[in-house]
């Protein structure tokens, strides 16, 4: 039964369509929950005893954060199972991956670099946080390069493909052995949060900024992944009426 | 489909056989990463203080690069002229498992790239300040982390194996990859050099290198694939 | 908690409006240059598929 489903959502037509009925269903309560959070965390939660009202960017910062893994991890999964079931739309939700997952690893960065200034005392340091986020970014710029220097959709598809699998396997060395490097190198200033205890009224902001953000992702992700998937048919029957 | 004539091991050997006398025929090719690693280990005493006490704090760092770098100049090498005559082709269509064809390919490319840099690594090492009870560590370093290299940067060649001579894609493709042998190796090179033990970023560079090694092969294979069409 | 104190930030202003407005301006470019880029596949397939018809028809 879950096999026909996933042949369904993997046929072209009947994804563009659901797609495309779906994307709301995430794109306003993304919003909605956005907004909530921003109230609670900018408005409501209790600036924090060592950092302040600094530590606010927590709001945005760490949202972003999650997003540039988990996209690269929804990336490369699609990616395979585009290889080995040699499915378009899992090619196409690949490739759509890759700007969203980007941008966001460059935010985070630069989010980490405003709120280290104030609290290490300089934009950048060599935390294994920001390290390992910066070869996340390398990571997805790759990939976006190889894409563009293949010309033919299939062969770029594949190629990337392989890319992306080779790369999530690395995510995980790449992060251990940062932290690893980091330790032996540690600065002496730590940024502490006192994150375990974090209150409720500091948390939930957090947790609905989490939604929101991760919804956002699925909302671009079906805007993106339908042109995508125009962009791979050859059929014309079903196209003609979906674009009337 | 019939098993090919030849067993495998044999092809496997016939190929880095054919391999070794090609490349021998054009020293030069080979030699050239080398002769790259030693301007760029030579270009960090210049760039700094000729202090040999105060290299040696710069000497892993200045060797790894090095071997980082030179590493990718030399994975041109690789399916440079298998690729444009139609060889690697035909490699992919003999019925031998293409993984193991390629496999080997890279052992012999690891043999004239990265074997000399094992060899040279412990001098440019005591050039740059190293003292001589540090040769064993980098040279088990350098030895397995240009295995590593050798087979992380051949999937890189692979992929971009059709494309036009872009050379800034491919070190973009590996570097991120490459990253953690970097930290491992300047590590156990910097222990070394101290006089400690290196044996945990050791064990580390030598989990890498087989990790590679073992996943290496199939992402060969793929890559090679959907470059050759 | 009044709006100057509010844009204030304890002193963190210059660090955190920042990060919200550059997480602003993240968030409103995907969104169009995802919908932009859906517009435009689209724009391509009607000409690919309503050419095809015509020299089908034809």
């Amino acid at each position: 039964m879950a096999w026909v489903w996933f042949h369904k959502f993997g046929s072209p037509p009947h994804f563009y369509r659901i797609a495309g009925r779906l994307t709301p269903w995430l794109a306003w309560p993304a919003l909605l929950l956005g907004l909530a959070g921003l109230y609670g965390g900018l408005v409501l939660a209790p600036a924090d005893y060592q950092q302040g009202d600094g530590f606010r960017i927590l709001y945005v910062h760490v949202p972003s954060a999650w997003l540039s893994l988990m996209v690269y991890v929804v990336m490369a999964l699609s990616a395979a199972v585009g290889l080995i079931w040699r499915m378009n739309v899992a090619h196409a939700v690949a490739a759509s991956c890759a700007p969203i997952g980007a941008s966001f690893t460059a935010l985070a960065l630069v989010t980490g670099m405003l709120w280290g200034r104030p609290m290490w005392g300089t934009y950048w340091e060599w935390d294994p946080r920001l390290t390992s986020e910066l070869l996340l970014l390398f990571l997805y710029l790759g990939y976006i390069g190889l894409r563009n220097s293949i010309d033919e959709v299939s062969r770029a598809d594949r190629a990337s493909a392989v890319l992306a699998i080779v790369g999530v396997v690395n995510v995980p060395i790449i992060h251990y052995s940062v932290i690893w490097w980091n330790s032996l190198h540690q600065a002496p200033s730590v940024m502490k949060f006192g994150k375990p205890t974090m209150p409720a009224s500091m948390l939930v902001p957090l947790l609905l900024m989490w939604l929101a953000f991760t919804l956002l992702f699925g909302a671009l992700l079906l805007i993106r992944a339908r042109g995508q998937v125009l962009r791979r048919e050859r059929a014309a029957h079903w196209i003609r009426e979906a674009l009337a | 489909m019939n098993a090919p004539a030849t067993p495998l091991p044999a092809a496997a050997l016939l190929l880095m056989r054919r391999d070794l006398r090609l490349a021998l025929r054009r020293p030069g090719d080979s030699l050239l990463p080398l002769g790259f690693f030693l301007v760029i280990t030579t270009l960090f005493p210049l760039a700094l203080d000729p202090d040999l006490s105060q290299l040696r704090d710069v000497a892993p760092a200045a060797l790894w690069v090095g071997a980082l770098l030179s590493s990718l100049l030399a994975l041109d090498l690789l399916f440079r002229d298998d690729g444009q005559d139609g060889a690697l082709e035909q490699l992919a269509l003999c019925g031998q498992p293409f993984a193991v064809l390629l496999l080997a390919k890279a052992a012999v490319h690891w043999l004239l790239t990265g074997l000399p840099l094992v060899c040279v690594a412990p001098l440019a090492a005591v050039a740059l300040g190293a003292p001589y009870a540090a040769m064993g560590g980098i040279l088990s370093a350098v030895l397995l982390g240009t295995l590593a290299l050798s087979l992380i940067g051949a999937v890189g060649a692979g992929l971009t194996l059709s494309l036009r001579r872009n050379g800034s894609l491919l070190a973009l493709l590996i570097l991120p990859l490459a990253v953690p042998v970097l930290i491992f190796g300047a590590r156990a090179t910097a222990l070394a050099i101290a006089g400690e033990p290196a044996a945990a970023p050791l064990y580390l560079l030598a989990a890498l290198a087989v990790l590679a090694a073992t996943l290496a092969p199939w992402a060969l294979a793929a890559a090679v694939r959907i470059g050759l069409e | 908690m009044s709006l100057t104190n509010f844009l204030h930030m304890g002193g963190y202003a210059p660090f955190v409006w920042p990060s919200y407005l550059l997480s602003a301006l993240v968030i409103v470019f995907n969104i169009m240059a995802a919908r932009r880029s859906l517009r435009l596949a689209q724009q391509a397939a009607r000409r690919r598929f309503d050419l095809a018809a015509d020299r089908s028809a034809s």
